[in-house]
């Protein structure tokens, strides 16, 4: 097997330099420097739980190689806001009740993510096909839904504030 | 979309601060923030990465296991069959019981001289490299001859059928004979036999199966990982050959169960595995290893004979279920005691007759899965109710109505109901909230369906079930509260808090709950069976009351009054009578401290019992207690592609009381959906016993897109053994869902389906068969 090389990524505002195979995935890598709020749960892009914010959009970091991702910026649900500084998304999924066994959580806030920056004001119908590529088995989405309406008129009140 | 009806109590008598309150689960904000590490996060120095050697026939018999070229690859720190075992046999009788097992149900930790079902484990390896154990696992070779399977479980109860394990293929049976079902029929002015059949379910939990083992300073065997039961510690010391006190289980947060970790998953393969090499050992499912490594829903074949009058009355019941264990009996005959007590559902049929049996095959194992046998008999009993109603020109309520069950009846095995039994109400709010129907056209057409259920919270009477919990309250006013109770993303760990909290008139930020150690924290038995709230949380109530007395009396003395007129409220204890009196509760409870008063509990709830079923009736008493309530939808049915969409989802159910409204709605709108997965598009398939949809690109589960608008409607009649008056919710919200959209299938098109899932293809196949007549119109 052709030998592994250091990468350049930049993970939630801090640049690192990785050791990856060339077949290791994105996933792998950021699970194995402790991204582990990166979760796996299907390794093959069919669940979404993996799901990271790569140059601005959202993919399935189990189907990304690593090597391709070499030079990008990512962002985790970590880098989306924390206890500190929590985002708006992250705010409303813990007040609706939207999160049970959380494992989906990571991948759907970085979904929505990618979709409130798009479109600050989504539609029903604009939720559910931005959450289509990520699998939650506990809640039924209602919640996560309710959630992200919420959030997006947190951001639209903020921003018209501030503009 | 997300709408939550408290309705009214029958019976408010007490008056609650914290609990019913909709407040924030201590669980919530670092899993929203990718704080909350899961069991296949964990890392040790040292680790070793482990694989399991699966088999990749269903029936064969092994010759040879050559495992020479595996040990011999470098970094491969150990390899072991069933050859290297002292005791290759684990028993796995009732997860989470301390009592004796009641029924066979040992099975091989690795496959020896046989192998009974596609993928089971005949190796593990354990490497430094995650890269290195998948080499070495392509190395194992095996020597196979071939033995014949039995696929199909009617197939397996004939007579000359290949046996499975033993000398039947019978793994249980059950009968119930109550009245007098031939006089029964005699009355009826029509009789309406039908049989159904319901498929295997894959839960799908979003984590799979992970876990990390080591062996530390004490000689103790430590393993962290994704379980519904510490418990199952007792029976891997027991494989091991090592003392109880050995083995500490510690569950993280689980990403999901809904039974599917309620047996052993991996326990056993990371207990042997860091035995042996006395080094961390971390194994991690795949997708696909998970599909085939924990039991999946029973699949049921269920025929309904029923009697009744030309007003709806039941006048008898015949029923017989044939179940599908897979290779190993694991839970089959509880699951099947569940289906064959819950046959009649919510009814009251005093004319009964039930024959169960679960047969041993050579398919994948089928063990617990949310509804646990009584969601099968859901889809066949009420089906027959529409079928009922359909003949005699009764609306679906009219006909149900004339035959619920009431407070005071006995059941199908002649238990007294004692609580609340509000189906009529649940199935009257469920209807209403569907509101105004939608419209259909030719090719589009709207269906309406309604379910009602009854299920069981609690474990069978039997089981003889406790659960321990202990409440401490520390000298800065924080409160501690330590139960072994598996937290699977319920919020079983933040109930308990709030029930502490309420208890003792603290925030509930205050409180954190130590939750899931079978060693450090009192037992507290399993995360199933609806039972998790019930059980522990009366046990953390009476901990909690317990240092609340404690703490009253030593006021009451302080401020001379008597303990009953004082309260803890807000962070205060205060007299009623003269709110002068009053102090911060850490003030109390440094106060308590400094005089010696004890400021913890230890307090162990034990649920009602009984000593079995006769077993020529089947009567007797099986369960604490049982939770009824409703769903409804509205479905619309394209006649051309034979799609079927849900447009409306309500369930309403009496839960007795809700600890956390947010909680209760999230079970009853995730039920909803993953019910609706069950009805129309979720199916394990396997041909021949070899799985043929083994990952989420083949078993479609229902996504974002396929969400229909959902409704949680709560009703509290605070009737529930529970604490508070609660009733369990987690299995009793998902009973009922997919029968109900059968049934709203069979309104819009005018014919049933009566194998699940109803697919596209089969309602087209159910047009086809009613345009050409084939169809017994009533």
């Amino acid at each position: 097997m052709e030998t592994s090389k250091a990468i350049k990524l930049k993970v939630n505002g801090k640049q690192l330099e990785l050791l990856a195979a060339p077949n290791s995935t994105l996933l792998e890598i950021l699970r194995n420097n402790g991204h582990v709020e990166v979760k796996c749960g299907c390794e093959k892009g069919d669940c979404g739980a993996c799901a990271v914010i790569l140059d601005g959009e959202a993919v399935d970091s189990c189907l990304t190689l690593a090597w391709i991702a070499d030079g990008s910026e990512v962002q985790t649900v970590k880098g989306i806001g924390t206890e500190a500084t929590p985002h708006p998304l992250q705010t409303a999924f813990i007040e609706e009740g939207s999160v049970q066994c959380g494992y989906c959580i990571p991948g759907i806030i970085v979904a929505a993510k990618v979709l409130l920056d798009e479109n600050p004001d989504p539609t029903d119908s604009d939720i559910r096909v931005a959450l289509s590529g990520n699998l939650c088995r506990c809640t039924g989405y209602t919640r996560i839904f309710s959630a992200i309406h919420k959030a997006a008129q947190v951001m639209r009140e903020g921003a018209q504030k501030n503009g | 979309m997300v709408e939550t009806v408290p309705t009214a109590t029958n019976s408010p008598n007490v008056q609650l601060h914290q609990v019913g309150k909709p407040l924030i689960r201590t669980d919530a904000p670092n899993k929203a923030y990718g704080n909350t590490l899961y069991a296949g996060d964990l890392t040790m120095p040292g680790m070793l990465y482990a694989k399991v050697f699966r088999a990749d026939r269903p029936s064969a018999l092994i010759v040879k296991v050559d495992t020479a070229r595996a040990r011999a690859l470098e970094g491969v720190r150990c390899v072991l069959t069933a050859w290297d075992l002292p005791d290759r046999l684990v028993v796995t009788d009732i997860p989470g019981q301390t009592g004796g097992k009641t029924k066979n149900t040992a099975q091989p930790i690795l496959a020896k001289e046989r192998v009974r079902f596609f993928n089971e484990p005949i190796a593990l390896i354990a490497a430094d490299s995650e890269e290195i154990a998948a080499s070495a696992r392509d190395l194992i070779e095996v020597e196979y001859a071939p033995f014949p399977g039995v696929f199909d479980r009617a197939e397996a109860l004939t007579a000359g059928a290949p046996l499975v394990d033993g000398d039947a293929n019978v793994v249980a049976a059950y009968k119930i004979r109550k009245g007098d079902t031939e006089r029964g029929f005699e009355e009826a002015d029509l009789v309406i036999e039908n049989s159904f059949r319901t498929q295997v379910q894959e839960q799908a939990f979003l984590e799979p199966e992970a876990g990390l083992a080591w062996m530390d300073d004490k000689n103790v065997l430590n393993i962290k990982v994704s379980t519904q039961v510490v418990e199952h510690f007792r029976a891997i010391a027991d494989a091991l050959g090592i003392p109880h006190n050995r083995v500490h289980i510690e569950a993280m947060y689980v990403g999901g169960g809904f039974g599917g970790k309620e047996g052993l998953t991996i326990e056993m393969m990371l207990a042997l595995l860091a035995y042996n090499t006395r080094k961390p050992v971390r194994l991690i499912l795949t997708r696909e290893e998970s599909f085939v490594n924990h039991g999946n829903r029973h699949p049921f074949t269920l025929h309904y004979r029923s009697g009744v009058k030309k007003d709806g009355r039941i006048t008898a019941m015949e029923v017989r279920l044939i179940a599908d264990s897979g290779a190993y009996s694991k839970l089959s005959p509880y699951v099947l005691l569940y289906a064959t007590v819950g046959a009649p559902g919510p009814y009251k049929v005093d004319n009964l007759k039930v024959d169960s049996v679960v047969a041993a095959t050579n398919n994948l194992s089928t063990c617990a899965f949310r509804g646990f046998g009584t969601m099968q008999a859901c889809v066949a009993y009420e089906g027959q109710m529409d079928e009922i109603a359909k003949s005699l020109g009764l609306t679906p309520l009219e006909v149900r109505q004339k035959n619920f069950i009431h407070t005071g009846d006995r059941n199908a095995t002649g238990q007294k109901i004692e609580s609340a039994v509000w189906s009529e109400q649940c199935a009257i709010q469920a209807l209403e909230a569907l509101g105004e129907r939608a419209k259909g056209n030719d090719v589009v057409k709207i269906g309406r369906g309604l379910a009602c259920y009854q299920q069981s919270y609690g474990r069978i009477r039997w089981f003889k079930d406790s659960s321990e919990a202990w409440v401490g309250i520390e000298v800065d006013g924080t409160v501690i509260v330590r139960c072994a109770v598996t937290d699977i993303g319920a919020g079983q760990s933040s109930s308990l808090a709030q029930i502490a909290a309420e208890v003792l008139g603290v925030p509930m930020e205050k409180v954190v709950t130590y939750f899931g150690d079978c060693t450090l924290n009192p037992l507290a038995g399993t995360s199933s069976a609806s039972r998790a709230l019930y059980m522990t949380g009366n046990a953390t109530k009476m901990a909690a009351t317990k240092v609340r007395d404690n703490l009253l009396e030593w006021a009451g003395r302080h401020f001379q009054v008597p303990p009953d007129d004082l309260q803890l409220v807000e962070f205060r204890v205060t007299a009623i009578s003269d709110p002068a009196r009053s102090m911060p509760i850490d003030e109390l409870a440094r106060r308590c401290a400094a005089d010696g008063v004890h400021r913890h509990h230890l307090a162990m709830f034990k649920a009602p019992t009984s000593e079995g079923l006769d077993p020529e009736t089947g009567q007797g008493e099986v369960f604490p207690d049982f939770t009824y309530g409703a769903h409804a939808c509205e479905v619309a049915v394209d006649t051309e592609t034979g799609e079927v969409t849900v447009l409306k989802s309500v369930g309403a159910h009496d839960v007795g009381q809700s600890l956390n409204p947010q909680s209760v709605a999230g079970q009853i709108e995730g039920s909803a959906l993953m019910g609706q997965g069950f009805a129309l598009c979720e199916e394990i398939i396997q041909r021949n016993g070899v799985l043929v949809t083994p990952s989420f690109s083949e078993y479609l589960i229902p996504t974002s897109e396929d969400v229909p608008e959902t409704k949680a409607i709560i009703l509290e009649s605070r009737s529930g053994l529970g604490p508070f008056g609660s009733k369990g919710m987690g299995e009793p919200a998902f009973a009922p869902v997919a029968a109900s959209i059968a049934n709203a299938v069979a309104d819009a098109i005018g014919v049933r389906i009566f194998e699940l899932p109803i697919t596209s293809e089969k309602v087209i196949n159910a047009l086809a068969r009613k345009a050409s007549g084939q169809v017994k119109m009533h």
